[in-house]
């Protein structure tokens, strides 16, 4: 389903990606992790053009992302995308942000988006959120509404970029569950998290990334048990000390 | 004459200027041209401003330049712009309303793109990559996602250009356009013993057009501050 061919990406002169050849199947769920300015979050949004590449290709169903002539915004509207900073919008409730692109982009009349946003609110555990905006709503109930209002655009592919990097502890159990429950719908899906527990019960593969390339990829369980590449022996010890253990 | 036998003899005149004999004229003129004035440059504004930050350089520079000759001459100066050079290039001659009008929403539009820019960078970046990331298009999510917000953290801002061209329209002065200031002047070489009474009625006037508009803009503001607000300003990414 996504194909990245030597891709190459430059901040300046820091190289961010290098050349970096990938593929994810159909309704696999895909953990990348890795140290920070390891490039994952660069990875993830060039898959739906947040970023430009400088040479290299990258092809969702074939479709090489970057070409010239591609209707962007079709391509994006089937790409969910979740922000580690939620992004709502905060003139608008929780119901009219999910509301808000399958109106003007899919055509339905304000019933039925009204309709399907509150059932996706009600898998998300939030339909008696819709009327909030999102200063009534706690950092991790925002985060919900992010991904309801994701799913809103029916998209075949979820990105999600740290999605609960900016949370309070207690609540990244939330987001999670709404997560997992994605995966057993068999959405495919990749996730750039810190949440190895997430990455150990839901993910069909790990990718670690370090300065720009993926080091190593592997089923969760040969990863946290049997690491190869020193750098994710190291990366793991590290995220293993004795202050993380508690939350692995 | 007494202060108050001016008041009886010229408030119509004050008002209307030779209205209905001749054209109108007097506070009544003013006001049409500000309100006037607000209404075109408030649009031209927005283009002006859209385009102080459009991602394409031939729109922005063209736009850019514009904003800061404007911004970097005084109003009197683009008054006479209008009113000398303009009829010379259109070959129209352009009445003082027109031509005041057109130097207004010229001069009042570069300020407010300047004012509409800093609204839009303003706002987290987030949101336009939210916006843009669910499949809308740059204007579609510059509609709906982020000029609502804007919009709404440029209002003082607005408001205070708001002020400014109510004043400004005193400038009609200079090319005898017969605005509320022009009309006062009148009066009081008419009347010639009360210049000061005179001329504070004419300051009266213009501070109770914009404090009124003030007032009514704090009382906005508030009703819409009482309502949700932007996210502070997103924390370090890890």
């Amino acid at each position: 389903m996504i194909k990245f061919e030597n891709v190459n990406k430059w901040f300046g002169p820091y190289q961010a990606l290098v050349d970096l050849s990938e593929s994810v199947n159909k309704g696999e769920v895909v953990v990348v992790c890795g140290p920070s300015g390891s490039g994952k979050s660069t990875l993830i949004r060039t898959l739906n053009r947040l970023e430009p590449i400088h040479s290299g290709c990258i092809a969702v169903d074939g479709q090489d992302i970057h070409a010239h002539g591609l209707d962007v915004n079709a391509f994006r509207s089937r790409i969910g995308f979740v922000f580690q900073q939620f992004n709502l919008f905060p003139h608008l409730t929780a119901l009219e942000n999910c509301t808000l692109a399958p109106i003007h982009l899919r055509g339905l009349t304000k019933p039925q988006a009204r309709e399907q946003a509150l059932a996706l609110l009600d898998r998300v555990g939030l339909a008696h959120k819709a009327n909030a905006y999102a200063t009534e709503l706690s950092g991790g109930q925002q985060q919900r509404v992010a991904i309801a209002r994701a799913l809103a655009m029916e998209p075949p592919l979820m990105l999600f970029d740290e999605p609960t990097s900016a949370l309070d502890p207690e609540m990244v159990g939330e987001v999670l569950s709404v997560m997992k429950g994605l995966t057993r719908d068999g959405m495919t899906m990749v996730v750039v998290t810190h949440e190895m527990g997430f990455a150990r019960d839901v993910a069909d593969r790990v990718l670690f990334m370090d300065a720009g390339q993926v080091l190593e990829r592997a089923k969760p369980q040969e990863f946290f048990n049997t690491p190869q590449h020193p750098r994710a022996q190291q990366f793991l010890s590290d995220i293993r000390s004795p202050f993380a253990t508690a939350c692995l | 004459m007494s202060y108050l036998e001016v008041v009886d003899v010229y408030w119509l005149y004050f008002l209307l200027g030779r209205y209905p004999e001749g054209p109108l004229g007097g506070l009544a003129l003013t006001l049409v041209l500000a309100t006037l004035g607000l209404l075109l440059a408030l649009p031209l504004g927005l283009l002006l401003g859209l385009g102080r930050i459009s991602p394409w350089r031939c729109v922005r520079l063209p736009v850019t330049t514009l904003v800061f000759v404007v911004r970097g001459t005084p109003l009197l100066m683009v008054v006479f712009w209008a009113y000398f050079f303009l009829p010379s290039i259109t070959g129209v001659r352009t009445d003082q309303f027109a031509t005041m009008l057109i130097a207004l929403v010229v001069f009042d539009a570069a300020y407010l793109a300047e004012i509409v820019r800093a609204g839009i960078q303003g706002l987290p970046k987030g949101q336009i990559e939210a916006a843009r990331s669910l499949g809308l298009s740059y204007f579609g999510a510059m509609r709906l996602v982020v000029l609502p917000q804007a919009l709404r953290h440029m209002l003082p801002s607005l408001v205070n250009q708001f002020v400014s061209t109510i004043k400004e329209t005193s400038l009609g002065y200079i090319i005898g356009l017969a605005e509320v200031s022009f009309i006062a002047t009148q009066i009081n070489t008419l009347v010639f013993t009360l210049p000061t009474q005179i001329y504070l009625t004419l300051g009266l006037t213009y501070f109770a057009l914009c404090f009124g508009l003030s007032r009514l803009a704090y009382g906005l503001e508030r009703r819409l501050s009482q309502r949700e607000q932007a996210q502070p300003a997103a924390r370090v990414p890890a």
